[in-house]
């Protein structure tokens, strides 16, 4: 059941980063050029995701148990530190030099382009070699 | 403002809410898309299934939103293969190190009123920005 859930859940993200068009890298980009022909898309998509899992957290933290587990695992740190920082600093490059953040950049696969393919591979090694130093 | 989107932005991101809540409602865990896909580098016991199969959902919902004839049927990704690569090496670095991406941090940690999210979110959206000011602005 666990499986169903996640591939369900995965079906549904994605489709809201097609139907909200994030998944196209010019889009994102649209949003980021201030100064340019700005595209305030983005901030409705982040918007409507936070009002409505902001109100779904909130029902589900009721339960003193997921569904399917034994407990919720919810992030630990609280600590706001230089590895947050320098780690948001080369994600902000990395996102603003293509467009692409995690999400996207693999729900992109499913338009099968070759640049796509470049910049996941490119992004497990960076999870990877995060991994090592962490 | 001609491109501007609100509402499917709109439904798009609400939908993006949904997978989240459901996510935490029926396996307890955050919809971080870069926390999801670093688990599966080196997975602990039972933490490879749920994982590989979020992402294919991922990638499904795009497929099935194509197939269905949604209108974004072509993107547009720029770049040459080193700045592809470069772009994928610094985000995945990025939020490896820093815990996180736009979902875990910018919906999930936000919707939990995480201090280091609604920080880590400021961040990375302004380095950004004047990312892309510079490469538009500065160089072009």
């Amino acid at each position: 059941m666990r499986s169903i859930a996640a591939l369900a859940g995965g079906l549904i993200f994605g489709l809201g980063l097609a139907i909200s068009q994030m998944v196209n890298p010019q889009k994102v980009l649209g949003f980021l050029d201030f100064t340019g022909d700005w595209d305030p898309s983005l901030v409705f998509v982040l918007g409507g995701a936070v009002v409505v899992a902001f109100i779904a957290f909130r029902l589900v933290l009721k339960r003193d148990t997921p569904v399917f587990g034994a407990r919720f695992s919810l992030p630990d740190k609280t600590r706001i530190d230089g590895p947050l920082i320098i780690g948001a600093v080369l994600f902000g490059v990395g996102w603003g030099l293509v467009g692409l953040c995690p999400g996207p950049a693999i729900a992109a696969l499913a338009y099968g382009m070759e640049e796509s393919v470049w910049f996941v591979a490119a992004l497990l090694a960076g999870l990877g070699i995060a991994r090592r130093l962490n | 403002m001609e491109n501007f989107t609100p509402v499917s932005a709109l439904i798009g991101g609400a939908l993006i809410g949904i997978s989240a809540g459901f996510l935490l409602w029926l396996n307890g865990r955050i919809a971080g898309i870069s926390g999801i896909t670093g688990g599966l580098l080196s997975p602990g016991k039972g933490e490879i299934g749920w994982r590989a199969l979020f992402l294919l959902g991922l990638v499904g919902g795009v497929a099935i939103y194509r197939l269905a004839g949604g209108g974004l049927q072509s993107i547009e990704i720029t770049g040459s293969v080193p700045i592809l690569l470069i772009g994928g090496l610094l985000v995945g670095l990025g939020t490896g190190i820093g815990d996180d991406c736009t979902s875990g941090h910018g919906v999930c940690g936000i919707a939990r009123l995480s201090p280091r999210s609604i920080v880590a979110t400021l961040v990375f959206l302004g380095l950004a920005a004047g990312t892309v000011f510079v490469t538009r602005h500065v160089m072009g």
